[in-house]
Formats: C-alpha cells, structure tokens, sequence
C-alpha cells in the first residue's frame, strides 16, 4: 500500500506534467493528451525504463534517447500515435530494439526515467536484462505449433536458448515428424521484439506486450518447495488483512446475527 | 445428399487423417471432402526448395496458385513443411517478377553490349541467340557454347538441354550449379560404389539408433528431415544419440548429445582416426565384420599430390595479368607446396615429410588396389593426440574434454548392435578434399558392415530439389549422359546416339568444361555465348569479380533466363522471362532416390516462357549442317570433331534438317498425344502442348501454338528408357501422377529401399544369386584396377573387382589458403533456413524477408572485442580477392569459435562471393565454399 504522503507526491508530480502539456501544448491537445495516458497500458519504453507511471512523470520528452538510437527503433509519440505526447516508444513488429551492448540510448537520459542501474551488471552496462517487455506466443496461429518447421522467432532471437527456446514433442499425426515449437523464458526475455519482427504470420503470432500486461503474478503466500530462488518473493511478502464476503463482519456481529436462516 | 457443417468438418478432417495414414477412405466421404473444398482446385508437387523433396498440395483459383498445403500422403513430409515451403504459393508472384526478353540495346535498338536493357520480341530475342552461338562456334567451335545449367532444372527441361546440347551442339561445355552442391559426394559414390547415388533412404532415421551430421546444419537445410532425427531422439532419448561435427556451433548441436568443434578441413582426420580405432582395436575385439569385407570390399589409394583445382601455370588469364599478386599468393601453390607441420605426419605414409615441396599434377581419378597391411599403415598415424591436436576447432576448448568425444563418436559408430547414420551436405563436399573426406565415411561404415542396411549407412544429404533428379540422373553435366553414363565412354556415346537418333560420332567425347572450368574459360575468351539455366553463376561462385568482369567487358554475349531479375540477369547481354515451377510440367528426384511429377498448375505470368519451351526453339533455328560438320580441336578437345553429316542423310536427314525435327519433334515424339480425355492430362493447362490463352507471340514473330503433342512426356519416357535395366529403373510417366513419388530403381512397380543389399535391391538379388552374398555393389565404373601401395602403382594388370566396393586411404592435408597473420581469420559461407540459395525468390516473399533482411557477419564476441568491432555495427570482410561490408553478430542462431567468422551468402547486397576462394576439389571440380581467410576490421 502507498503512504499518504506518496500518494501526494505522485499527484503533485502528475499535475506538474499536466500543467507543463497545458503549457506546451494548448488546450485542444488537452483531451487527446488525457485519452493518450490511458492507452499508454500497450506502450513499449526503451530499455532501461522505470515503472510506467513513473516514466511518464520524469519523462521530459526531450528525445535524447530516440537521438541515440542507431537503428532508429525508438520513436517520439506524435498527436494522434495514441500514445502520450512526446514520449519515446518502439513498434517491435516495424524495427525492434537490436539490443546494443552499449545502449546508447539509456546514458543519455537526463531524468532518469531510463534508469542505467536497472540494465547494469557488475558496474557493466547489460542489455540482457533490460525488461522492456516480454513476448508472447499465440500458440492457434503460431505454425510451429502446426508443425511446421519454422522456429524463426527462436533463430532470431538474440539470447536463444534463454529468452526462446525450442520444445520438442513428437507429432502423432505422422507418426514420424517433431514438433518443434517457441517457448519463451519470462525470466530472460526482454522485450526486444526481434522475433515479433522476424514471425512469418501475417499478424505476428509471437508479440511483445509490456510485462505488467503480459504477466500473470502469484501470491508471495506460496513458495515453491522445489526452487530455492523462489524465496526472493518473500522479500516483499504483505501482512495485509484479506476479506470476503462471508468474512467482512467481525465475528462477534455474526455469531449475534439472527438465525432466521438456520432452523 | 446434405451434410451439416459440423459433419463436414468432421468429414473433411477424417479425409486428411486417413491420407497421413496412408488408410482408404470411403469413396463417397473423399467425394464431399474434395466437393467441400469450393471453387479452387488442389492438385499434388513437390516443393521448389532443398533436397528433401517433400510433397505439397497446390490450391489454383482464377488461373492463380492461392495456397499451398503440405500432403498429409506424402511420405517424406505427410503434411508438413519448412517456413519456405510454408511459402511455395508465393514464390511466383514476386512484384517484379520478369515478363518479356530484355536487350541491351544502343539508342537506336541494336544490341549494344554497353547500352541499357529494353524489351524485345521473342523473336528478336531468339534471333539474337542464333547469331552469337553462331558467332561463338566460329570462335572456337561447340567448346565455346556453355551452357551453365541447374540443379533445379525439371528432369524434363534438363534432358531437353541435354539433348540439344550433346547431340545439337556437340558441346560439353555444360555444367550445373549442383557441381557446387554434390560433385565431391558423386566422385564419392563413383569411387566407392561404382555408380552414383546413396544406397540408403530416409526410412533409416525411423530405423538408426545413432545420427551423426558431419558438416550440415540438417535443423536449417532439412528441417524436415531434421525433425524426423528429433521424433527419433523423443522415441528412445537415451538409446538414440545425435552428434553434431561442425566447425562451429548451430541449430543443429541443439539436440546433439555430443558436439565436436573440429578445425576446417580436419574432417578428413577425424574420419580416419575413427577407421584407426575400428583397425588397431581389432585383433582384441573383434571388431572388423572380416567375412563381409572380404566378400564385398578391396583396399584402395590414389595420388596425393593433385592440388586445389585452382587455375594452372600458364593459362591465359594468369599470362595476361588477370590476377593480382595478393590473389597470386594462393593461386602458386596450385603447382607446389611446402608440406606443413600439421599435415607432415599424415602425409608420412605417403612419402612426404614436414618442410618437403611438393609438386602437384593436375588432379586425376586414377587410384589403385593397395593390401590391407597398406591401408592400416596409412592410418598409424591417427592417434588420438595427433588427431585432437590439428582438428580442435574451439581454442577455448579443454583439450582432454575435445579427446574424450573423439573417442566417444569412435565408440559410438563401433557399438556393436548399434545402427548409425551419418548425414553430410556442404561441409563435407564443398571441401579440397571433397571426394576424399566423402570416400572416408564409407570406409567406417564398410568395415563394421553398417552400409546398405536398414537403419545404418553413410548418407550424402543433397541441397537442391533435383540435384539428384535431374543433374546427376539425367547427366546435366559436362562429363555425364543420362544414367550415370559418361561421355568419354565409346559404348556409352553409342548407346545415347542410338536411343536419340543421331549419327554415332556426334557426341563429343571430351567432357572437360565444368562450371568453374566455364566461367574461367569465358575469362580466357574461349567461351563466347553462354547461357545461364534455372540458377544465378554470378552470384553463386567464389573469386565472382573475376568472372563478372570477363562476362561485363570482353566480347562476349551472356544469356539468363529467370523469374527474376538477379545479378546473374543483371550481367547478361539478353535476359529470358521463364516459366516458374508450377507453370509448367515437371518432375524433380529427391536425394533418397525418390521421383515426383507435377502438372502444369497455372498459365505463366507475363510472356515467360518455360525452360524446355526456349530450348525447343532455340533448336528451330539450327540445322544439320550447321553444328554437325567438322570441329578443329579447341580449349580441352586436342583432336578434331569429325563431321558426321554424311551419316546424318544415310539416316534420312538432310543438311537442312532442323535439330528441332531431329531431337524433339520426331516421330516417337508426335506419338505421344495431348488428350484431354486422359486422365492425366484432363483439365489441365500445357503451355508448350497447345499454347495458351496468352496468345505469346513466339519465337517466329506468329501467335504460339503449342508443338500439338505431349513433349513434356515424350522426355520423360525418352529419358527413363535409359535408365531401364541397369539398377536406375524408373517408372512409366503416368504411374507418378498416380503415386508420392517412388525411390529408384523401381522394378515390377516396387520401390527400392535399400540398395546394394540383396534383400531389398532386387539388382543385388540377381547379382547374389549364385554367391549368396549379402551385398552387391554393381557399379561399373572404375572396377578393374591395377596394384600398388600407398606411394603409386606396382603391378599394371587390372584385376576386376565386379561387386566390390572400395575403402580408400586418403590422409589429412591442409586447405590451400589457410589464416596468417595478415588474414588472420577463416571464413565460411553457408546459407539460413528463411533464405533459398542466392534469395531471388525468397528475398521476393515479405515474410522472408521481413525476417532475414540481410546476411549477417557471425563472430565470436571476443574477436569482436579484440578487433574493435559493435555488435550490430559494420564491418569489412575483406580476403585477397575482395572485400564486402557485413553488420557484426555475436549473438543468435550460429556461434563460432574464435577465428572464424560466417556469413551467409543469399544477399546480393552483402556478396560474399567476391571474398571467397575458387579452389576446388581437383577429383570433383566442386568449389570450396567453406574455407578461406580474410581480415575482418571496423568499416
């Protein structure tokens, strides 16, 4: 649960931001400013980009970082892209993030909003566990899970064998053929795109969504007895009391309650 | 009768079930499966891509192909497909695909050799055609009329020029791209077996117990292949091994059990370091399967000292200065080496040390018997110490650990009761010894007798979808005639001038003009017309500048048909529109021996035309007394073409008789009908049978209308009564139209499996009758051979060996360019699975090339780091001959061990056969595409 006080602080920091669009911008732009932060759920940031709420508060749009980028993967949101104004993303399927070891675009960022201590290991940047979102397979109209040998998706990425790797299961169909099909590894995906890019389908059937959309999340209530790196989600275990509707009186009140119901 | 919808899903999923099955089904539930299938047509092909020959469904719908389907009936495939086959009903439909003959033309349309391209008639075209080929024979007589010629030919339109060319032309200057692809497997066969072809077939994999890939990265090339190997690891995970030798690390050693990282060109070693261990171990284990060696097999060698097959001292091109000093530093050690240190030890057996010269002769075929006791000597030297210590290919790699899976991979093939299969493609063809390393593998099969059998076997995987089919089967080659005939054969040219019709002498019998020995002798100005077939020699061959600039600025006149425009239509004089795959009829061979046809599916796009199509009337236009007359000696022929006309009008032919009346339109030919009440032909288009709606205007300025009878039958029968009789069986044209294909020799309507192998072979049944013998190995060719030991021949009186196969001492020895401190790096070149060869189609279909737009550079990240080079940044290339610029990867699908870099060579923008090396097999002629150093620095 956030304390009051930064609650507050989020607010003063959102209307600040408000007040700057306002600005800048002019009132019309105002209403598709608003619309464009609720649709900013689907967006993909950089590498290196802090929490999306925050990104858009410490974001000041100044395009250093789409600058940086070599392949012209990152784009400043335009009215009309239905993202928030002037803030950088990537359409994964158009040109994904390559992934540069050096990763250019996150030193430059004067705010902070890409943050160089989240993609850096051992005082060494570290593109590999940048999070900029992760993939997903649909696995109905993805063809590997037809049969065909495709796997583009897995020869395209560029940690395989962590982020995708390949399944191997016997087709029965033929009776002589394997499948041979995605599967991605949460845990090592970035989010780069290139096997959104690089899928055969017409709609991509392997796509990026950010994490948070992407990602299901399980209780910290529950540890896995058979993986020892599983307790790191203890660390932010919550003791925060869980009602339901049969639970939501004191049992005092329900014990006294009539028991019409009863006989 | 009315069905639900849900009954007919229900139907039509039953239908395809019980096909993968290989089950009937009722006829009256086909009939609503195929009537629920709408207003497209489905009918069976094989895919346009690899070698493996898998079976597809095409759905027309208004006179254009809409999808495709893999067969559930097909038995490679049942059903399934690679991404590109995934693609097949694309690869046609191209935007800029080509659609009329273009001419380089002067402002006032004459051909101008410098001028811009511009349309032309066919008729101008062909025009065009006749006057240089004329210009040409003047030249230099047929040797200066090449042809280079295709893997991807239909057997048809391979045989057509073929014919046209043996027996029209007289010219042997006739080569295919699969000389790049297989020649070192097919010198393998020839030298091994006799005859061409692998005696084994894809039902081994259901059957092995252990796969071994020896330079293939069969999970990108054969993926369907690949995924029969991964069904057979599921089935028995911990009895079925895979192993993976590679020079470096790919898709292939995901599923490998072992990986073995070998240093280029070291195969060869490893090889004989396995037959060393099965030879030493022997007299202790009892390994050696004696009572079939001695019935089946005799001990063979040949000269070492052959060279790389690169060009020779004095030929005209080195005279005149076409080559510069730094190219000059690898051309040298064509005449002579310095036996290295490396290959010292291997070479001892042979009369060779360390720091000897050893001078090369041109590269010859000739081998010998030698003992037994001679073969052990030539492998003493394999230990393992000596062998791990030139083949580690991973200079991170412990070498303890490298030795332990050398001596695992020994153990494996060695098992007892264990079935091995080892799989090559380029790695181990594409290779200076080629035809040695090919020869090698056989060698360990042979002695623990697991050749032949099911389930075990050494077997040559092929890169093209008729490498086999047409190339090697027809004999689209400059030495070879149908059915593995040759034509310095005197019998063999008879038996071919009689089933064609033509006068005996008129086959040439020097067949010396392979497809390097083309562009080379274009170089050297004997060749002046040449015409590109079905594939794209500018693109595709090593040292390419060289031969652009011979085709760009000598005088010359260089023709390409395609479907697209490539660098080799880029380079020509006069481009061809041709008909693609399923525009025409056609038939492919696959490389376990399995023939498939295919009706023509469409009508062709724009004025193309097909491939058989353009040689037929290209024949129109030349008569007896135009190419049958006396031919001085030229380029390889030392002695004089005899005239052959008087023959030809004892025959009835006149000195005007046409070689259009002569090779395609005789009387045999007219006996073949078209007939749209035969079930074969019925509602299907023949372009070149009757014409089409089109209304092309051909080849005579008229409206083309069809030559009136079934010409694509015609050659497919003409051919297969070549075949017939001798082990190459093939069955008649409509049984294929019936059937999924059927491997070779096929004989009283069976299939063969296995060949060699009494049980299965019914050629080896009859040869076995009176021995009893397991196995015999029928070739004919080269089975009389003189004695000798390991250093050359010592009794000249051939024994026959009819029967027998051969297991050959060949020793290790270096590449001809090998890294030095200023190009420190080896490079090797292959190709990814999204891409098809040289990428003209396949660069064509979005989603191919969204998903590899270009060749990339693989490096190990520290080269990378050592030479100052980005991941994803630019970096040169660059070896003595050339150099290109290639975006650094360090990351993904290939991962080499440190210095060696790949780059894939589909991308005409990153073209990487300016960087690579010409040198080739010196038995087999087949370039080495994996092997050569370059520098690699920051562009």
């Amino acid at each position: 649960m956030r304390s009051k006080t930064e609650n507050d602080r989020r607010k003063f920091i959102l209307r600040m931001a408000r007040g700057a669009g306002i600005t800048a911008l002019g009132g019309f732009i105002w209403s598709a400013y608003v619309d464009e932060v609720t649709a900013s759920q689907l967006i993909l940031r950089p590498p290196g980009a802090i929490d999306e709420d925050d990104f858009l508060r410490t974001c000041i749009k100044c395009g250093l970082c789409v600058e940086a980028c070599p392949y012209d993967t990152l784009l400043l949101a335009k009215p009309g892209d239905n993202k928030p104004l002037g803030t950088p993303y990537f359409i994964p399927r158009d040109i994904p993030c390559y992934m540069c070891p050096d990763i250019p675009c996150v030193p430059v960022c004067p705010t902070g909003a890409l943050d160089e201590s989240s993609v850096t290991t051992d005082g060494k940047l570290d593109i590999n566990i940048a999070e900029m979102g992760l993939a997903v397979i649909d696995r109905e109209t993805c063809i590997a899970f037809w049969g065909i040998q495709c796997d583009a998706c897995y020869r395209a990425c560029p940690i395989l064998g962590e982020a995708i790797t390949v399944e191997y299961s016997k087709n029965e169909r033929t009776g002589k053929h394997a499948y041979l099909t995605p599967l991605v590894h949460a845990d090592a995906c970035t989010g780069c795109g290139l096997c959104e890019k690089a899928c055969v389908t017409d709609k991509a059937s392997i796509f990026v969504l950010p994490r948070e959309v992407a990602m299901g999340k399980a209780g910290s209530y529950y540890i896995k007895g058979w993986d020892k790196t599983d307790e790191k989600r203890l660390e932010d275990v919550s003791s925060k009391k869980e009602t339901t509707e049969i639970s939501k009186e004191k049992a005092i009140d329900s014990l006294n309650s009539s028991m019409e119901d009863l006989y | 009768m009315s069905l639900s919808r849900r009954e007919f899903l229900k139907s039509s999923a039953a239908a395809s079930a019980a096909a993968a099955v290989g089950m009937s089904v009722p006829s009256e539930l086909e009939a609503v499966a195929n009537e629920a299938e709408g207003d497209w047509r489905w009918d069976k092909a094989a895919c346009r891509f690899c070698g493996t020959g898998c079976g597809i469904m095409m759905a027309t719908k208004n006179g254009k192909i809409v999808a495709v389907k893999g067969d559930p009936a097909a038995p490679v495939n049942r059903g399934l497909n690679c991404i590109k086959g995934y693609f097949n009903a694309k690869i046609m439909y191209g935007a800029d695909r080509l659609t009329q003959p273009l001419l380089r033309v002067d402002a006032n349309g004459n051909f101008d050799k410098k001028g811009k391209f511009a349309p032309i008639s066919w008729k101008r075209a062909f025009d065009e055609m006749e006057v240089n080929i004329k210009k040409a024979l003047k030249h230099g007589g047929p040797e200066s009329v090449g042809i280079f010629a295709s893997g991807q030919y239909t057997i048809m339109e391979g045989y057509a020029a073929q014919k046209m060319m043996k027996a029209g032309f007289r010219s042997n200057a006739f080569d295919p791209n699969a000389r790049h692809c297989m020649a070192s497997a097919v010198v393998g066969f020839y030298q091994t077996f006799g005859v061409d072809e692998p005696s084994g077939c894809y039902d081994d994999i259901e059957l092995t117990d252990t796969i071994v890939a020896w330079g293939s990265n069969m999970a990108e090339m054969h993926p369907i292949l690949w995924s029969r190997v991964t069904d057979r690891k599921l089935s028995d995970p911990d009895r079925v091994k895979v192993v993976s030798i590679q020079t470096y690390t790919h898709r292939t050693s995901d599923l490998a059990d072992i990986e073995i990282i070998f240093s280029p060109n070291t195969d060869g070693a490893i090889w004989n370091y396995i037959a060393r261990e099965i030879v030493m171990r022997d007299e202790a284990e009892g390994i050696i399967d004696w009572d079939f060696i001695k019935k089946h097999m005799i001990f063979a060698a040949g000269p070492v000292n052959i060279g790389y097959g690169m060009r020779r001292d004095g030929e005209k091109s080195l005279k005149e200065g076409k080559y510069t000093a730094l190219e000059m530093e690898t051309i040298s050690k064509e005449m002579s080496k310095v036996v290295s240190n490396k290959e010292g030890p291997a070479l001892e057996p042979y009369g060779y040390k360390a720091g000897d010269t050893m001078e090369h002769t041109a590269g010859t075929l000739g081998h010998w018997e030698i003992s037994f006791e001679d073969y052990k000597k030539s492998l003493e030297p394999y230990t393992l110490e000596y062998t791990a210590a030139i083949s580690r290919g991973n200079p991170d790699e412990n070498m303890e650990t490298f030795k332990e899976k050398l001596q695992a991979l020994a153990n494996l093939y060695i098992e007892k009761n264990r079935k091995v299969v080892s799989f090559w493609t380029m790695g181990m063809n594409q290779h200076t010894r080629g035809t040695w390393v090919n020869t090698l593998s056989y060698n360990v099969h042979f002695m623990l007798n697991k050749q032949a059998v099911p389930g075990s076997g050494a077997f040559s995987l092929t890169g093209q979808p008729s490498a086999c089919g047409t190339a090697r089967e027809v004999g689209t080659f400059t030495h070879r005639l149908p059915a593995d005939m040759m034509v310095a054969n005197p019998e063999h040219r008879k038996i071919a001038e009689h089933k064609w019709m033509v006068p005996e002498g008129t086959i040439n019998p020097v067949g010396k003009q392979h497809i390097m020995k083309i562009h080379r002798d274009i170089e050297d100005g004997l060749i002046k017309f040449a015409w590109v077939n079905v594939c794209n020699p500018y693109q595709d061959t090593a040292s390419a500048t060289h031969w652009i600039k011979a085709a760009r600025e000598m005088d010359n006149f260089i023709v390409t048909s395609d479907g697209y425009p490539g660098i080799s239509a880029k380079v020509s004089d006069l481009i061809l529109p041709s008909a693609m795959i399923y525009e025409k009829w056609g038939a492919y061979g696959n490389a376990e021996r399995r023939t498939q046809h295919w009706r023509q599916q469409v009508i062709p796009v724009g004025d193309a035309m097909s491939d058989t199509w353009q040689w037929v009337e290209l024949s129109k236009r030349f008569t007896v007394k135009d190419v049958w007359g006396e031919w001085a000696p030229s380029g390889p022929r030392t002695e004089a073409l005899p005239s052959v006309i008087e023959q030809a009008k004892a025959m009835g032919y006149s000195e005007d008789t046409t070689m259009y009346e002569i090779l395609f339109a005789n009387e045999i030919a007219k006996s073949y009908k078209l007939d749209q009440n035969d079930p074969i032909q019925k509602g299907y288009d023949n372009s070149e049978g009757y014409g089409d709606s089109r209304n092309v205007v051909g080849s005579d300025g008229k409206v083309f209308k069809g030559y009136g009878f079934f010409i694509q039958k015609y050659l497919f029968e003409e051919y297969a009564a070549f075949t017939r009789g001798h082990g190459h069986d093939l069955a008649p044209f409509d049984m294929y139209h019936k059937v999924r294909g059927l491997k070779w020799p096929v004989v009283d309507g069976k299939e063969t499996q296995w060949r060699f192998n009494a049980k299965y072979d019914p050629y080896a049944a009859k040869a076995t009758k009176e021995s009893g013998n397991s196995h015999a190995f029928y070739g004919t060719i080269a089975k009389a051979l003189p004695f000798g030991d390991l250093k050359g021949v010592k009794d000249k009186d051939k024994k026959s060996l009819a029967n027998k196969a051969k297991i050959f001492a060949r020793p290790y020895m270096d590449a001809p360019e090998i890294p030095d401190e200023k190009y420190d790096t080896w490079l090797c070149t292959g190709r990814v699975l999204e891409h098809w060869h040289s990428g003209t189609m396949t660069m064509r279909v979005p989603e191919l090339y969204r998903a590899v737009p270009e060749a990339l550079c693989y490096m190990h990240p520290q080269d990378a780091e050592d030479k100052d080079l980005k991941q994803g940044g630019l970096c040169w290339v660059e070896s003595r001959r050339g150099k290109v610029k290639a975006r650094v990867e360090t990351r993904g699908r290939n991962r080499p061990p440190r210095g060696l870099v790949f780059v894939p060579w589909f991308d005409e923008k990153v073209f990487i056969n300016k960087v690579c090396l010409d040198a080739t097999c010196p038995m087999s002629k087949q370039t080495d595409f994996k092997k050569c150093a370059v520098k690699v620095y920051k562009a």
